[in-house]
């Protein structure tokens, strides 16, 4: 087997120019679809990023109503039994395997207003979050401090916004310390957070701004506890559970989702948990461009049909040249047998040869593009080697007509031939 | 007895008549023989050393190769004869053009499945015994015709065959390097190497020990008396 590998290379590399140009068909057709498979492959990550990675694994379960989100304003009355979370619920999430934190927290979109002196603000979101929020959402201080135990024990009327809501209402002055009126009550603002991972939504059209505009002025948190003094009491919660990776967010949202909505009371409500699929909307996105590349693959594959052609064309050529010594060969006692696996070997490492070349050219076409079209691009390995195996099969497949030529040679007509 | 072919007879059977090129041909050697078979182009003897060498069927007639019967044999289990039973040697002398005369000489052992290192000692001894230890690493476009057919002799001879199979092994080579191969094969033969040689031409014939004449696909051995007879009509000229 090694003596044959090593007869074949020898063969190869006596017919440089024939073997090159015999391998060129296996070569363009490998190309094209490592180059194909590297743009998918990037275009897949980037979509993966963008959507699913940039929020740390991090899956919403929100309370939804046919399908959309279920938002509570000033004047709606909260849905009858839609429990508060309670710890041992908290607990049971926490105690699913594909779930590493979990928070929950009651919001409203505000339209009537904070007001700062002579300033208000109105179309807003405040949230009544516990203390594990920030952490899970990956919020950090900028200035001021978090919630402490204390805020939620004495139900303290203490406010956290986000740079958005600071700049709109304090216009650039330091805004810790400030007092600012919310439904009539009085709350001291403590600190400013920010998202310590950036969401970067991929804009491409009016649909997509729109999908990623809340239209929001900012955000103001409040503790939990505080909350039924400006809102209500009871009303219900929305969870935010972090996977414990981006493959397991679809299962922990959905199992999160199975929790809650076995702890809803009425079992007749419209009103259920269900859990955002971000992993399951990039899947359909990756699919749909993948649909499209896929038949791009085929005509690639063509191109490996007509290469493995032009190998089997070289490959019988070859046998009539060698006419002589296969008949030599056969005379002096090879069998059958190791003259089809000589001529079948020789295929194999013509062709494989062409499959790693083609891989190479592959990854350079991929960067070409990259380079000139911005297009993201990732070598996807396992798809390299698969191309060269196959190439290795194509050689085998149409290696074997020749080589089954060449085994079948009579030795007695093939010696006297010159 | 290492040969022993009786009554055979062979046909070439194409679709419009039957050609018969060998006819009741029977040919017994004995181990450490040097047979010469001679005969005019036509005459069978071609066809009769592709039987002997197991690439070939009779039509009719036994053959046995050191007692056994080869003929009712599998091309495979032919294969195999040939492998271990018989060496080659032919006119244009078949060699790898490519490769080296080590590894031309090593081929049949690679077919016999020797571990490289044996392949390459037996090799390198092969090619000493026929004189060419100097010319090891030369391919064949680098060595005259007769050393090109001492590399086919040590190719062979690197199996130690029962039998040395010889088809006009001086046709393509000028009378010195004839004589010398000649030689070789004389000096083969006294080291107990049984030869059987195909030629037409008599000055070679005569360097065997026993010549057989084979005209229209009739073999006739050779007798002292027909011997004088065709050394008189000028055949032992060298």
């Amino acid at each position: 087997m090694i003596e044959n590998i090593r007869l074949a290379f020898q063969g190869i590399w006596s017919h440089k120019m024939r073997s090159f140009l015999t391998m060129l068909g296996i070569i363009i057709g490998i190309a094209s679809i490592i180059a194909i498979v590297s743009t998918i492959q990037g275009t897949n990550n980037a979509l993966r990023d963008q959507l699913v990675g940039s929020g740390n694994n991090t899956v919403n379960v929100n309370l939804s109503q046919g399908g959309e989100s279920y938002q509570i304003y000033d004047s709606s009355s909260i849905p009858t039994g839609i429990p508060v979370i309670s710890e041992e619920t908290r607990q049971k999430i926490l105690a699913l395997e594909n779930v590493e934190k979990v928070t929950s927290y009651t919001t409203r979109f505000v339209t009537d207003g904070v007001y700062y002196k002579d300033k208000s603000l109105s179309e807003f979101n405040i949230y009544g979050i516990d203390m594990d929020y920030f952490d899970t959402l990956s919020y950090s201080i900028r200035t001021g401090r978090e919630f402490l135990q204390s805020d939620y024990d004495d139900f303290r009327r203490v406010i956290i916004v986000d740079q958005t809501a600071s700049d709109n209402l304090f216009q650039g002055a330091n805004p810790l310390g400030r007092t600012v009126e919310i439904n009539s009550q009085p709350f001291t603002v403590v600190g400013v957070v920010y998202k310590t991972s950036t969401y970067e939504p991929n804009i491409k059209d009016l649909d997509d701004y729109y999908t990623n505009d809340d239209g929001s002025n900012g955000i103001f948190f409040m503790p939990k506890t505080t909350w039924p003094i400006v809102f209500q009491y009871d009303e219900p919660e929305n969870v935010v559970v972090k996977a414990t990776s981006t493959e397991e967010m679809t299962k922990a949202g959905q199992r999160t989702a199975n929790i809650l909505n076995d702890t809803i009371t009425n079992k007749n409500s419209t009103i259920t948990y269900s859990a955002e699929d971000l992993l399951g909307i990039v899947k359909k996105q990756q699919e749909l461009a993948n649909a499209s590349n896929l038949q791009l693959i085929w005509i690639a594959g063509i191109s490996l049909l007509v290469g493995g052609i032009g190998v089997m064309n070289i490959m019988l050529v070859s046998v009539t040249e060698r006419t002589n010594e296969i008949g030599l060969k056969k005379a002096i006692g090879a069998r059958k047998g190791a003259i089809l696996w000589q001529f079948l070997t020789e295929a194999a490492v013509l062709t494989s040869l062409g499959g790693v070349l083609g891989v190479g050219a592959g990854i350079a076409m991929s960067q070409l593009i990259h380079r000139f079209t911005g297009i993201l691009v990732g070598i996807n390995w396992p798809a390299a080697l698969i191309a060269v195996l196959f190439s290795m099969v194509i050689g085998i497949v149409f290696g074997l007509l020749p080589s089954v030529q060449a085994s079948n040679l009579d030795p007695i007509e093939a010696l006297r031939r010159e | 007895m290492v040969l022993k072919l009786d009554h055979i007879d062979k046909d070439y059977i194409t679709p419009k008549l039957i050609v018969p090129v060998l006819h009741d041909v029977s040919l017994h050697v004995e181990e450490g023989e040097y047979v010469a078979i001679m005969g005019p182009s036509g005459s069978g003897k071609s066809t009769l050393m592709n039987i002997i060498g197991c690439l070939d069927r009779p039509t009719k007639g036994t053959y046995e190769l050191n007692g056994e019967n080869v003929l009712n044999k599998n091309d495979r289990d032919m294969a195999s004869i040939r492998l271990n039973n018989l060496g080659f040697v032919f006119q244009n002398f078949q060699l790898l053009s490519r490769q080296s005369a080590l590894d031309n000489v090593a081929l049949p052992l690679v077919y016999a499945g020797v571990r490289k290192r044996e392949r390459i000692r037996r090799a390198k001894a092969a090619l000493t015994r026929v004189g060419l230890q100097d010319r090891m690493s030369f391919t064949p476009a680098q060595l005259s015709g007769g050393q090109k057919q001492r590399v086919a002799i040590a190719r062979a001879m690197v199996n130690n065959p029962r039998l040395l199979l010889a088809d006009e092994p001086t046709g393509a080579l000028d009378s010195r390097s004839s004589k010398a191969l000649m030689e070789l094969f004389e000096e083969l033969n006294n080291e107990g190497v049984t030869i059987v040689m195909i030629t037409h031409a008599p000055e070679i014939a005569s360097y065997a020990k026993r010549v057989c004449n084979i005209f229209d696909g009739v073999l006739t051995e050779r007798t002292d008396s027909n011997r004088t007879r065709i050394e008189a009509a000028g055949g032992k000229g060298l």
